[in-house]
């Protein structure tokens, strides 16, 4: 047990590739401050590492030219990007009135105890994730349900959530997005 | 109303009409090249303005005359198009996106020349990923054809499009918190003024405007303000985009003058209640707006009326209808959930009375409920907001409005669930109701009946009682 804590940390690698970073520079010319990409880039890092880690904020903040705490601050304030990696499906079950009217917390739950899992977490086999949402904009659908690839799933119920589940184990309409 | 002509939903049922060669096929960019070839800027201003369109997004603003409030000797002006619709139960705006975009970015098109804007953004919230895909695709289509981009039609006029996606926050559907997010920050809203017309994003002049307002633009261009001020009632004119959801046989989203009442809508355009049910309530605009009993459905949607039975407004005409079979304090365990949710924290009367009015609904729920809890209830509801000058911007008037009209509206039922809800062990302790009181709580003897305070002794003492 004589392991001593290394002198220095160990040299990191960059999460973002460079093609990322390219992806991300070209976005500058679209806007008057550099700080405003940060939307934009938070959206292609989490498209590309499924998260935003701590690291992936600094290394975004380098390329910004602002403090990591500011890519921090604008992250943690939205609802969207999750710091550890998500399933490769993230479907959320909207609870907003018209579909909690027609059962939209019922089928939430419903869902959550097939998989066995909490909204907000993903099955131990990583295929989805499952949260709740308020209103998705999908009401013509309601009660419905948002897969993150695009997919809208409504009027549910109970069967309907079920065949949806199964249909989304089965991976994304856009590809793969895990190497 | 056989002679209404619908505009905004015309190409809906076109085959293929996303597509810019439909579009173009069925008159599309005619009116751009009508205002940006014949006409002078300030000259389409004062059309919209003559037209008094008022904002589709919300508050109703006329449109014209945001445009008005412009700093005259502006070097640069930005268009913020705010498509953050998350307003429960709307979604006209996404069916506008996804069936009609070019409708939409011809809007733009006008509204940008009109104000002298070169750069527009679209902000779009994430949950619209089928529509983000769809306005990019006709983004580039449109440039290519030269409806975008440099020296449009030869007149020497640019405009770029950019759009921008959100990240799921409803308070980045207020104007100033959705500059503050395009600027890469958290979506707070800021004390205004300077209104975004004179510093917004950016610090730049800044307009921002809903979609279907745009959509709206194209139309008055081409037909007049005359015609569009045949359509709806007085000071509220021209088509509207309704929603209806909730309780009703068909979930549709209709275009219909201003001015159509809430029963027509249910039952005329949604094949009335669900399950042959009557309606107890219906929520006229958006959950913000508060709440219609069955008795005033008769209400018209439009800018004016629905002040009359106390709701705030029309806001995104979204009508969600509650059948008789739904506890009211269902819809409250609803609304006041959403906006613990989605307040942004900024002021303290809001990301604290949201949350306490939802834990308060929940344990009324949950069958803790005493009866002064509703009159608790409405003290918090009438000191949050803008319109008593508590807070920033109108998610907390937003908030408070359900609680109000429920209360005014359906106290005898939510007294009734009081009564007959008794759950013991739901409901407030002692000391709660001691502090809710005002009487004098002695700290040492709570702490005492909460958990017995350890015996000043030696651990493993022999004299120790066992925990």
């Amino acid at each position: 047990m004589s392991a001593e804590a290394p002198a220095r940390p160990p040299q990191r690698i960059a999460l973002l590739t460079e093609p990322l970073r390219e992806q991300i520079r070209a976005l500058f010319p679209r806007y008057p401050s550099k700080r405003a990409v940060t939307l934009p880039a938070l959206h292609l890092v989490h498209e590309h590492l499924r998260c935003v880690p701590l690291q992936a904020m600094s290394e975004i903040a380098e390329l910004l030219e602002i403090a990591p705490a500011e890519v921090h601050d604008t992250m943690s304030f939205y609802g969207f990007f999750p710091q550890a990696p998500i399933g490769d499906v993230r479907v959320w079950v909207c609870r907003s009135l018209s579909c909690m009217l027609r059962g939209g917390d019922e089928l939430l739950g419903h869902a959550c105890r097939k998989l066995g899992i909490h909204p907000g977490e993903t099955t131990p086999d990583g295929k989805l994730t499952v949260e709740f949402a308020e209103c998705l904009g999908i009401c013509d659908h309601a009660p419905a349900a948002l897969a993150d690839d695009g997919r809208v799933y409504g009027p549910l119920d109970e069967a309907g959530v079920e065949a949806m589940l199964d249909e989304l184990k089965r991976g994304r309409k856009d590809g793969p997005t895990r190497a | 109303m056989a002679t209404f002509e619908p505009v905004l939903t015309r190409n809906w049922n076109v085959p293929d009409a996303r597509s810019l060669k439909v579009y173009e096929s069925r008159g599309g960019y005619q009116a751009a090249r009508k205002a940006l070839t014949t006409m002078d800027p300030d000259a389409v201003v004062n059309l919209v303005k003559d037209s008094e369109l008022r904002g589709r997004g919300g508050a109703g603003f006329p449109c014209g005359l945001k445009w008005t409030f412009l700093p005259k000797d502006r070097k640069e002006t930005l268009m913020c198009v705010n498509g953050d619709e998350s307003e429960p139960a709307t979604f006209n705006n996404r069916y506008l996106l996804e069936r009609d975009p070019h409708m939409f970015l011809e809007g733009i098109l006008i509204s940008c020349f009109a104000t002298r804007a070169s750069t527009s953004y679209v902000y779009l919230r994430f949950e619209y990923i089928e529509a983000t895909r769809i306005i990019e695709e006709a983004i580039a289509e449109a440039r290519a054809a030269g409806h975008l981009g440099k020296n449009i039609y030869g007149t020497g006029f640019n405009l770029d499009v950019w759009v921008h996606r959100g990240a799921g926050a409803y308070i980045c559907g207020e104007e100033t918190g959705l500059i503050e997010s395009l600027e890469g920050k958290r979506g707070w809203p800021r004390i205004k003024p300077p209104f975004p017309a004179i510093e917004g994003a950016f610090r730049k002049p800044t307009v921002v405007n809903n979609i279907e307002t745009l959509c709206c633009v194209p139309h008055i261009v081409e037909r007049g303000a005359a015609w569009f001020k045949s359509i709806g009632t007085p000071k509220s004119y021209g088509p509207k985009l309704y929603t209806v959801s909730g309780h009703v046989e068909k979930q549709v989203c209709v275009e219909l003058p201003l001015g159509v009442t809430c029963r027509e809508l249910i039952d005329d355009h949604a094949g009335g209640v669900w399950k042959g049910r009557k309606a107890k309530a219906a929520v006229p605009g958006g959950i913000s707006m508060g709440l219609l009993s069955a008795d005033e459905l008769d209400t018209p949607l439009d800018f004016e009326s629905l002040r009359k039975p106390g709701c705030l407004g029309l806001g995104t005409a979204a009508v969600t209808v509650i059948d008789d079979h739904t506890p009211i304090i269902d819809y409250l365990v609803n609304t006041s959930r959403f906006f613990a949710h989605e307040s942004c924290g900024q002021c303290t009367p809001c990301r604290e009375g949201t949350g306490w009015m939802s834990k308060t609904i929940h344990r009324i729920k949950n069958g803790g409920g005493r009866i002064e809890d509703l009159d608790v209830m409405l003290h918090l509801a009438e000191n949050l907001g803008i319109i008593p000058g508590t807070t920033i911007c109108g998610l907390a008037d937003g908030a408070a409005w359900p609680i109000k009209n429920a209360l005014a509206k359906f106290r005898p039922e939510l007294e009734e669930y009081i009564r007959t809800h008794q759950t013991p062990g739901a409901g407030p302790t002692p000391l709660q109701l001691d502090v809710a009181a005002g009487r004098r709580v002695d700290l040492f003897q709570v702490g005492n009946a909460i958990a017995a305070p350890p015996p000043a002794a030696a651990l493993h003492s022999p004299g120790r009682p066992d925990a």
